[in-house]
């Protein structure tokens, strides 16, 4: 089968405007096959993507414990890498929302307004900067379910939270519907917490490491093959709980779906 | 810092999990399955979201005049012939229930389930003094008899299987401890506390919401108890929060059609009874109780936090909560509400308890009155930041981190170099190689062979000279 190489939509994106590509610091170190599928993706629908290599991470470990002391210094730094973008685009929505929500300790200058403001998630990004249409490269033959971080969907709303009332829509299960041969597989509780929280999987073992369990068997009792998120670090937090308990499912971030790769 | 940390919710909550196959399922599915007839109930109300909005202003307007409400309250009660009394703090709240039970000999009480009596420590004040004090809800009864407190603001022994019932039960009122039969459990109970609720000198309540404009307080109830407490003594005390005033009667059709479908997903409770003036020939004390709450409504991060209805649905909704059971929070409110509640009495005694969530905002999505229950939670961390009460691992791992994380220098000179790299790299991530939880319950993630830096260094050259 001939699958094109190039995007046929998302066109209406100004080619002249500057991506920031924000790769979080878990992503560098341990997951950099969903950095190159990010960046690898962005460049399909031709647009000019900068990696600035000052950068480090968002704070988030510091801030969501409370320690703003430690954390601002990183947040000026991120500031710094990126205030030169019009848009910056990042595969992780837990640091997409630290930027965006809580960025609220640095001193407001209009550079840190600037990034707070186009500091976008990459589903986000795709389904309501790029308004994608089609991904015609890719094709997943396998049975997936998803699994949207809770800073997505209650942070950024890429999904509608099960307690806020109201028509229900889903970003990630948008553009996942997209790709040919892949069958969603519905979960029991698509948006209960699955316990990485930060620091929180590791000062809070027993019940994160409950909670996660708990996910791994919903996804294996819905024949989930694949859990595709948003998010990595919810999904390095289960990967991890599947493999000791010697559960059998495959974790995978979105964009290497949506890319075809590299996995 | 030397006084020892005396809450460990972790800890606590490690020890609810491990303890055996039953408990810990149970109660993650009983609340689960609470939370679902919930959505459905309030998925069947158009208007659900706008009622929140509503209910969430109602509040805020009346916590921004409470003096004016709490004058037209007293007034208004006091006209229909109630005595209303003022107390500052516990301390004087017990006192002046003691003194209205001293003064006509009352030796036995009868309560229905009151948070703020828990919060006073009241019954144990009174059975000091002689006073037999009989809880007159069943779950509430249930943890009397165990010397427990309530682990659920609306379902008290809710961590406890019927097995634990029927065992507690054999102990202290003699039944069968094999018969764990729901309906058997139950009818031993009504039959074992009838006697007492007839002979009770008097019966105490709480309020769920005291209306200004009559004077009138509600007690919203499945099993009719209070009623029982509030019309067969010729005495009713009454313990209510100065903050559950709401301004109008008309209000209680937001507020009633919001409570019982966020706090067991259902239309009403079973009794919603309206209390304006003591009934004939008896005589009706009402108590309103600051404690702590006017210091807390000049808290600007945290004063919204006294809108809160008590209806337990961030509870039920908290997935750390469903798996720790309530007792794990060693305070008198559990859940997300307790997070943010407990440290307003006492910030160093609870102030693990906001690390104890993971954050995921499902509280603040849940809360009838729009509470922003999860972003008081990291309000509250950077409290105990502020403070020097993070646990210690914390404050080193996160100087260290936060040292690295803000020179790209040392960062990327971590990550270049192979061998010292797996020692570091994990450790912000994992904190401490000595102290690893994550490999217990967890397999460790693999570094890449490859950063993505490396590899884009390598693969978009053009690019590589720009800020190298
Ligand atoms: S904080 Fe909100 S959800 Fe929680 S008990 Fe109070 S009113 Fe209910």
């Amino acid at each position: 089968m001939a699958i094109p190489d190039e995007a046929t939509n998302g066109k209406a994106f100004s080619p002249d405007m500057k991506i920031g590509l924000f790769i979080p610091c878990y992503i560098d170190m341990i997951y950099p096959e969903v950095g190159i599928a990010t960046l690898e993706l962005l460049e399909r629908f031709g647009l000019n993507v900068g990696y600035p290599l000052n950068q480090t991470c968002c704070g988030q470990p510091m801030s969501n414990s409370g320690d703003e002391a430690n954390a601002a210094a990183t947040e000026r730094l991120f500031v710094e890498n990126f205030r030169g973008y019009d848009c910056i685009v990042g595969p992780a929505g837990s640091c997409v929302k630290q930027v965006r929500c809580h960025f609220d300790t640095l001193p407001q200058t209009d550079d840190v307004r600037h990034v707070r403001q186009r500091t976008y998630e990459l589903v986000e990004f795709l389904h309501d900067v790029l308004k994608v249409d089609s991904f015609p490269w890719a094709e997943f033959p396998h049975s997936v379910a998803i699994h949207n971080s809770c800073s997505s969907i209650r942070g950024l709303a890429i999904a509608k939270p099960s307690e806020i009332m109201g028509a229900s829509f889903d970003k990630t299960e948008a553009l996942l519907s997209k790709v040919k041969r892949l069958v969603l597989v519905p979960v029991d509780r698509p948006d209960d917490c699955f316990g990485f929280g930060g620091t929180f999987c590791v000062t809070d073992e027993a019940v994160s490491a409950r909670m996660g369990l708990d996910k791994v068997h919903d996804h294996l009792r819905h024949g989930a093959e694949y859990v595709v998120s948003p998010d990595m670090s919810c999904l390095m937090h289960q990967q991890g709980v599947a493999r000791r308990a010697g559960l059998d499912l495959k974790y995978i971030h979105v964009a290497q779906v949506l890319n075809a790769g590299p996995f | 810092m030397s006084r020892a940390k005396e809450v460990d919710p972790a800890a606590e909550a490690a020890l609810f999990i491990l303890q055996d196959q039953v408990h810990e399922p149970m109660h993650d599915r009983f609340l689960w399955a609470t939370m679902m007839r919930r959505d459905e109930e309030a998925a069947a109300m158009p208007e659900w979201e706008e009622l929140r909005e509503i209910a969430s202003k109602i509040k805020e307007h009346t916590l921004t005049h409470l003096d004016h409400y709490l004058e037209e309250f007293e007034a208004n009660a006091t006209k229909r012939g109630a005595h209303v009394h003022w107390a500052l703090d516990a301390a004087e709240h017990n006192n002046i229930v003691y003194s209205l039970l001293h003064d006509r000999g009352v030796k036995e009480l009868i309560k229905s389930k009151s948070m703020l009596q828990e919060e006073c420590a009241m019954t144990p004040f009174l059975e000091k003094r002689g006073i037999r004090v009989v809880e007159s809800d069943l779950g509430e009864r249930i943890q009397q008899l165990d010397g427990q407190p309530p682990s659920h603001i609306v379902f008290p022994a809710i961590h406890k299987t019927r097995q634990d019932v029927a065992q507690l039960f054999a102990r202290t009122i003699g039944t069968d401890p094999g018969n764990d039969d729901p309906h058997f459990l139950t009818e031993a109970m009504r039959n074992n506390a009838r006697p007492r609720f007839l002979a009770a000198g008097a019966g105490m309540t709480g309020g769920n919401f005291a209306i200004a404009e009559t004077g009138t307080f509600m007690v919203c109830t499945n099993e009719g108890n209070a009623d029982i407490g509030a019309s067969v003594p010729p005495l009713h005390i009454a313990s209510i929060g100065i903050e559950k005033l709401i301004p109008r009667v008309e209000d209680m059709g937001v507020f009633l059609r919001l409570l019982a479908r966020s706090a067991e997903g259902a239309p009403l409770t079973q009794y919603s009874s309206h209390f304006t003036g003591p009934r004939k020939g008896g005589e009706l004390h009402i108590v309103l109780v600051d404690n702590g709450r006017s210091r807390r409504l000049g808290m600007p991060d945290f004063w919204h936090s006294l809108k809160c209805i008590r209806c337990g649905a961030c509870m039920n909704t908290c997935p750390v909560y469903r798996r720790s059971g309530g007792l794990a929070y060693g305070a008198t409110y559990s859940g997300p509400i307790g997070v943010i509640l407990d440290p307003t009495f006492d910030e160093f005694k609870y102030s693990e308890l906001p690390f104890h969530s993971t954050l995921c905002g499902s509280c603040s999505d849940v809360c009838p009155v729009k509470i922003d229950v999860s972003d008081q939670i990291l309000k509250w961390r950077r409290v105990m930041a502020k403070k020097g009460y993070l646990p210690l691992a914390k404050r080193l791992s996160f100087a260290v981190a936060g040292h690295v994380f803000g020179h790209p220098a040392e960062y990327h000179a971590m990550e270049n170099v192979a061998g010292p790299a797996i020692d570091y790299a994990p450790h912000f991530l994992l904190y401490d190689r000595t102290w690893n939880p994550w490999g217990r319950d967890r397999e460790l993630p693999q570094l890449a062979k490859e950063t993505f830096r490396q590899w884009y260094l390598e693969n978009r050259s053009e690019h590589a000279n720009v800020q190298h």
